[in-house]
Order: structure tokens, then sequence, then C-alpha cells
């Protein structure tokens, strides 16, 4: 379980979050809002890569902040797939095992998934956008910890591989994990989600379930409800 | 029958001849023996003997040698138990061999030596080694003799209460070699003492000088080491002088030099090898003197010329590594400074004759800034010195405009050690 | 960390900039000893390159593997590591392998000339030994500049001025300071000020012994007991340790604090 409690974070004089609460059980999360709405902020509070300027975060009522072992138990997948680019995809997959002290995790059924062996020795700078992405997936899915937090997961990817990456986000929800994703593709979030957080100027706007989202702003489909979010307060 | 005879009478010729010439006769000194002491000894002896004195401790001071003998010591001391002189020397023709001479007295009145030679000619000083000493040899007024192979270890802390080793006063054509001297003030001094040869001395940890001349000409040093000294040798008010072959080491300190020069003329300084001391050369008010083919290595200066300095000839050195190789107060005063390998030279030879196509200015405007706020030393080296340096090397301001190598040579010179 | 400081190390020595680091010091130290006949004035050039070039190298390699592992760095952020660890990982690796570089570089030669029987090998190992510290002094600067920058051309624009201020006008202002101030008894300001300077303390270490004829010149009481005898060189070499320490500890001061 995460919960997280007024959460604020400002970029000198940009305030990125202005209060988040939220609560998570179990399930796929949908976390969504436009640009710069703190989503990846938020993200990374949860990773403790950006110290929040107060409020509180816990794992399992457990605080988080300032420690670092509880990362133990998640996987993320950043949003943009940089990785060091003089070494081989074998050894960033057996360098990340080592750093996770967690040697024996198979990854040869998701390098099947991904079709990846004929890149395993190729270096990460030899390799194409999508390509790289799907190694990325790959690094996030290997270790089966409890809860994952997916950025933009589905950036580069072929219309294949986006049916793969769904059918693991669902066989892992399955599992009982607790799975935060951000996208920009709505089909995509239909398809997998349970719950959708939506953030609107470091705020939450809306928690719940895509129904409920449907319901309230009058609108048949789910793009168009967030659209509506986003027009009535642009507009 | 008759041959016998004849025998018999040339043998009384031969056995008279010798008695009535006073043919030398030996006399021994030792604790078992009828005479126990050299005073005694020396009573009993007449002019040309020898005395041979044997192993023992003898305790005995103001030993007075007034005829010409000859002392020989077999592993003999003589202990002066801190009373005064020990050996006085007045007479021609006296050799004093091989003792080992210790406790000379310490006086502030009196120049106590451990052998004082006076108003005498054909000595011979050798094999000596005196400790605990105020002054070790003493020569004066004497001549024609020879100081060699004698060892002195002093005991000196400061200038005021200790004495010199080897010391000459009005004394002329002596010759100092192979000696010994450490720990004392002057290792060697020379007052008013001419045409002496000082060869294959070492003199080091000496308070003040290793060598000090004054008032002194046509003397030659050659072959010796200074070793850190107060300075390795001061030359003053002297001329006509030649030093060649000598090592001049680690002489450290604010006022250590490897070569004090005070009003030097005509003189000659070449071969020698300066390492490692706080100013190599110093020079004041020297006219005429000719510096070739020495080695200055790893200095903190290597020439400071003080000005005053007239037709000095500074040519075919090696000046390496030191942290100045010239500090120079004044105009150039027709000194020359050409024809030397300076390892700071950062010119080129294109025709590769092995001469530098640039002049080489070995001055360095941070020598100034030291001389000033002596404090400043502590950036030698910073690359912000260097820089400035390198502009007063570009545009000269501060150093004198003609005082240049015209003719710098590239590489370290090898000189003709064995000519 | 010895995790990380593997991981840094490998990437580092399979970068060309190593090399070119690496071969920069081989064809120094041949030049210098090859094409010149004095190795005194060898010991002395190679004293002003590792004075004045050691930290400005450090300085700028670090604060660029500092930005080019970013990526790097953020993906190790995201795994159950400690942050301190991290930084101090890569710093080392960074540190070393520069350290690397310079021995190597600079030992091959100097091997190849027959150093061990040259008589200055003590000169050779204390130019080598204060040129590694230099090397974990400015990488470690390096480093809290660019965890304090985001912008690489600031970054990369403060380690210039770092090296610049040090190398360089720092002692122009005490030179300034040490004339205008002539008159004053200097000694303890100018020691002090000496040995804020890591790299003036590095210049004066070397020169305890390769000018310590020049040094004893001077008369003041204070300079003299502390060149005179072997106690300013231990000191040195103490504050130049804690000139290491100093930058590791702003550097995990700023890492603590830093959001990526």
């Amino acid at each position: 379980m995460i919960k997280i409690d007024s959460l604020y974070k400002k970029y000198g004089e940009n305030h990125v979050l202005k209060g988040v609460d939220l609560e998570i059980e179990q399930g796929v999360i949908a976390i969504l809002g436009p640009n710069g709405s703190g989503k990846t902020t938020l993200n990374k509070c949860i990773l403790g890569m950006v110290f929040p300027d107060s409020g509180n975060i816990s794992i399992d009522n457990q605080s988080v902040l300032n420690k670092w072992d509880y990362r133990q138990k998640i996987d993320y997948l950043p949003q943009i797939a940089n990785f060091p680019s003089n070494i081989t995809v074998q050894e960033l997959l057996n360098m990340i095992k080592d750093l996770r002290g967690n040697k024996t995790q198979d990854e040869k059924e998701y390098i099947e998934l991904f079709h990846l062996s004929k890149f395993l020795n190729k270096k990460l700078s030899a390799l194409s956008g999508g390509t790289k992405q799907k190694v990325n997936i790959l690094l996030t899915f290997m270790f089966d910890n409890p809860i994952m937090i997916l950025d933009e997961p589905t950036t580069g990817l072929d219309p294949v591989a986006l049916l793969t990456l769904k059918d693991l986000i669902i066989r892992e929800k399955n599992k009982g994990k607790i799975i935060l994703v951000t996208s920009h593709i709505m089909d995509f979030v239909e398809g997998i989600s349970d719950e959708i957080v939506f953030i609107l100027e470091g705020k939450i706007y809306f928690k719940g379930s895509i129904e409920l989202l449907k319901e309230k702003t009058n609108q048949e489909s789910f793009e168009k409800a967030i659209a509506n979010i986003l027009k009535q307060n642009y507009a | 029958m008759r041959s016998l005879y004849v025998r018999y009478f040339l043998f009384l010729l031969v056995t008279l001849s010798c008695s009535v010439s006073g043919f030398a006769k030996k006399i021994q000194v030792c604790h078992d023996c009828s005479i126990i002491s050299i005073k005694q000894a020396i009573q009993q002896a007449e002019e040309g003997d020898t005395i041979v004195v044997k192993q023992g401790t003898y305790y005995e001071n103001e030993i007075l040698i007034d005829k010409s003998l000859t002392l020989l010591s077999e592993d003999a001391s003589v202990d002066g138990q801190d009373k005064g002189e020990i050996f006085i020397v007045k007479a021609d023709d006296v050799t004093i061999d091989g003792f080992t001479i210790v406790n000379v007295g310490t006086s502030y009145i009196k120049d106590f030596a451990a052998i004082r030679i006076r108003e005498s000619k054909n000595f011979a000083v050798r094999n000596n080694i005196i400790r605990n000493l105020f002054f070790g040899i003493y020569l004066e007024k004497s001549k024609d003799g020879i100081v060699e192979n004698n060892k002195i270890y002093g005991k000196a802390k400061n200038e005021f209460n200790s004495g010199n080793g080897i010391q000459l006063w009005y004394s002329n054509n002596v010759i100092i070699k192979s000696n010994y001297v450490e720990k004392v003030r002057d290792g060697i001094y020379l007052e008013f003492s001419n045409y002496c040869q000082i060869e294959d001395n070492v003199s080091q940890y000496n308070v003040r000088y290793g060598l000090h001349f004054m008032f002194s000409n046509h003397d030659v040093v050659k072959n010796c080491k200074y070793i850190h000294n107060g300075a390795g040798v001061a030359i003053m008010f002297s001329k006509y002088m030649t030093m060649t072959d000598n090592l001049f080491e680690d002489n450290w300190g604010s006022a250590a030099y490897g070569v004090l020069l005070k009003e030097v003329n005509d003189t000659e300084i070449n071969y020698n090898t300066f390492k490692g001391n706080t100013t190599a050369i110093n020079i004041e008010g020297s006219n005429r003197v000719t510096y070739l083919h020495n080695d200055f290595i790893g200095n903190g200066w290597a020439i400071n010329s003080n000005g005053a300095n007239y037709h000095n000839i500074v040519n075919y050195n090696n000046f390496s590594n030191n942290s100045f190789d010239l500090v120079y107060r004044g105009p150039l005063n027709h000194n020359n400074f050409d024809s030397n390998y300076w390892s700071g030279y950062t010119g080129y030879d294109l025709n590769k004759d092995g001469i530098g196509d640039v002049p080489y200015r070995p001055i360095k405007l941070f020598s100034y800034i030291v001389n000033k706020t002596p404090e400043s030393i502590i950036l030698l080296r910073s690359l912000f010195i260097d820089i400035i340096d390198f502009s007063e090397k570009v545009s000269p301001i501060f150093t004198p405009d003609n005082l240049v190598d015209n003719t710098p040579i590239t590489k370290y010179i090898k000189h003709d050690k064995d000519r | 960390m010895l995790k990380i400081l593997k991981y840094s190390f490998y990437d580092l020595i399979r970068s060309r900039w190593s090399y070119i680091y690496l071969l920069f010091y081989l064809l120094l130290g041949i030049v210098l000893l090859f094409l010149n006949s004095d190795i005194g004035k060898a010991i002395i050039t190679l004293m002003n390159v590792i004075i004045v070039l050691v930290p400005l190298i450090s300085t700028i390699f670090g604060v660029m593997y500092y930005y080019d592992s970013r990526e790097f760095t953020e993906l190790l952020l995201a795994l159950p590591l400690k942050r301190s660890t991290i930084f101090f990982g890569q710093y080392l690796g960074v540190a070393l392998s520069l350290s690397m570089s310079l021995i190597i570089g600079l030992g091959i030669p100097f091997l190849f000339y027959g150093l061990l029987a040259s008589g200055v090998i003590i000169n050779f190992l204390l130019l080598i030994v204060t040129g590694v510290f230099l090397t974990f002094i400015f990488s470690a600067f390096s480093y809290c500049i660019g965890l304090k920058n985001e912008n690489k051309i600031k970054g990369f624009g403060y380690s210039i001025l770092l090296w610049l201020f040090l190398a360089i006008i720092y002692d122009g202002v005490l030179l300034t300071v040490l004339i205008v101030f002539g008159e004053y008894p200097l000694e303890n300001i100018t020691l002090i000020g000496t040995i804020l300077n890591p790299i003036d303390l590095s210049r004066i270490l070397i020169l305890l012994r390769l000018d310590i004829s020049a040094l004893l010149g001077y008369t003041g009481a204070v300079f003299k007991s502390f060149f005179g005898n072997g106690v300013g060189s231990i000191i040195s070499f103490f504050i130049l340790l804690l000139w290491v320490v100093f930058p590791l500890f702003l550097l995990r001061k700023f890492a603590k604090r830093k959001d990526f």
C-alpha cells in the first residue's frame, strides 16, 4: 500500500505539487494530467529521486523519505530510456542484476517476448528508440517486485510490442501488484487501468474508476471525458 | 790480516764521523721506558733526532719544540686536559706525525691551538687526529711547510666560542693537502698568506666557512670538497687566486654560499661543481674574475651579483635547474655572460650548431620580487609567477636590457675534466 | 559502492577520453625524457605539468563525466542504492581512472628511461603522489559543481573558473597582498594563504624537495621551522589529505538534497 499525505514541491517559484493526498491499495492506477502537471514529479517523489518540501510518503505504513532500501520493492520504468552508451545490452542486464543483488533472475522470457536476443551483444548507443524502450521494459519487468512505476511505457513501441506490454501489465496486475502508469495514450490507459488519478495544477482533480469519470463529465468515451476536463479548466 | 785492520779502521771512521756531525739518534717514549714524557724526550734530544712515542695516552701540554726534531707517534695520544696549547714549534725542520691530540683549552683571550708553528720553516704536520679543540693547527709567520692528511673534528655550534681547524697567519708557500675538517668555525683560514696550495681537502659542517681567505694572494685551491658549511669558500680582499675542480654542496642557510667573493680581483674560478647551495656564488666588488666551465646544479641562486663588479667573464658554465640562475644589481659593467648552458632556455637552434638562435635572459623578474619581499619565495614555480616572468622576458622593464647570453649553448656542456 | 565504482571504472576505461589522457601523459613523458638530456629538467617540467594541468584536466573531465553519466545516474537512483554510495562510487571511478592514466602514462616512459637507477625516483614518486592527490581533490570539486548546476555550460564554466582561480588568480592576489603589506610580518599569513589552496600546497610539497636550497635562503623563523625539517612535508601531506576530505563532505551534502 502506498500512502501519500499533503505532498508539496516547488522548483524555485514553480509550485509543482500543491498538497497531493493519495492512497493506493492495489491494481493498475493511471496517473493522468496535462504536461507539467506534476505526474513525473510525483513518481520521482515516490522513488526518492525528488525530495518533497513537505508531506509524507509511506509504503506499507513505513515512511520512505530519506530511505533507500524500500526501492528493493519497486520496479521503475523511466520516461526517457537513456542508458550508458558504451556498454552492450547484455552487460547492462548483468549490471542491473548485480546492482540489485539479484543475479539469478531469469530474463529469457522477456527477451523472447520482445525479440531482443539479436541485440544482446549490441551497444546501447546503436539501438533504435523503440528497441531501447523494449530493453527498458525488460529491465522493469524482469525483477517481479510488488510495486511498478511506469512512466510513459508506450513511447516508441510498435503495435505488436504495445499489445505484448498490455498483456504483461494485466498479468502482473493479476499477481496483486500495485502498478502506477502515466501515459498520454488514452486507449492504452483505458485498456489496463482500474483507477484514474487526474492531476491538475499540482492537485488531484479526480480519483476513481473510468466509469465514474465518464459519469461525472457526462461523456460517452474516456477520451472525451479527459478532453472535457481539460477544456473546462483551460477554456 | 791486513784487510782486517783496514776494515776496523773504516768502521771507526764511519762511527766517529757520524757522532761528530750529530748523526740522528732515536729516542723512545713509553709508559715503561726510561723516558715517559714527550717533554722529557725533547729535553734530552739533540737537533735532528727522532722521538718515537709509543702507544698510550700522555697528559701533557705546552710541549715546546725548539730544536729540529721529528716526532713520530706509534698510536700515541696527547691529552692537553683543556689547559691551553699542546705542541708549540719554534724551530725549523720539525715533523709532527701520527698523533691523536685531544682537549685543547678554550680561551677568549688567547687562541689556543693543538699544534702551533711559530716563525719556522720546512715543517711537516702529518697524519694527526685532533679532537675537542679550540684551534687545530695554527701556522704563524711560518713558511715552506706542509700540512697533510690530518683529521680535525670539532664540536662548534656557533661562531663565538669556536676556533678554526687550520689557520695560517702571515705564512707563505705552505701546502695544505688531503686534510679533513669538520664542525669548527672556519675549516681552513688564511690571512696574509700567499702562494699556498690547498688540495684535496674536505671541509664540512663548519659553522662559518669551509675555507676562508683574507688579504691573501696567489693561492691555489684544487680538488677540495665543501659541504654543509655556512659558506664553502669565502675570499675577501684578495687577488690572483685560482680555484679549480672543487665541489661545493648543500651549503644551506639564509647567508650560506658556495663561494663568497668580496673585493676579489684577477681570479680564476673554473671547473668547479656547485650543487644544492642556497647561493652558489655571491659576488661583491670583484673585478676581472673569470668563471669558466663550472656546473651550477639545483642551487637556490646560482650567481648573485651584488653590484660594483666589473669585467667579469662567465662563460661555458652549465646552469641546470637552479631556482634562480642569476640575480643582478646595477648596470652590466662589461660583465659577460655568453656561451653558457641554461636549462631554462626555451629558444631553438635551427642550424644545429649547438648555439641557440635566440639570446637568453638569465634574470627573472621574480628574483627582484623575492629580494624585496622575501616571503614571496613561497610562490616559486607558481604558474602566476611564470606568467609575469614570461612577460618580463618579452619586454624587459626591471632587468638590464643588455644582460643577455647572446650565444646560449643548447646542450649540457661536457667539460674536459682530464685536461 | 564497490559495484558502482567497478561499473564507473569499466565505463571510463572504455571511454575515448581516458585514452586521450593516457596518451597525452605517455607523449609528455617520452618527449620530456628522450628529447631532453637533462632528467632534472624533465622533473621540473613535469612538476609544472602536474601542478597546472592535473587540476584542470581533473575538473573538466570530472564535470564532463558527471553530465555524460546523468542517465546512468538516474537509472541507479531508482535502484535500491544509497545516494552517497552512487556518487562516491562514480567519483572514485573518475578519480581512479584519471590517476591510473597519470601513473601509467608517466610511469612507462620513466621506467624505460631507467628511472629506478637514476636516483631521482623519490622526486618522481613525490610528483606522482601529489598528482594523484590533486586528481582526487579536483574531481571531487567537479562532482560538487555538477551536482549544483543542472546547466552543462554553467558547470563547465564554473570548473574552469575554479581552476583559473586556484591555479593563477589566487597566487596573484597573494603576491599583491605580500607586496602591499610588505612592512608587516607576513610569514604566518603567507603560510596560511598557501595552505588554503590545494594547488599551492602541492607546489610547496614539491618545492620542499626540488628547491629546498632556495627556500632555506629565507630568514624568517616560522618558514625555517616549517621548511627546515621533515615537519613541513608531513604537515603538508596531512592538510592535502584534508583537502581531499573537504570536497567529499560537500559532495555528500549536495548529493543528499539534490532532486533528479
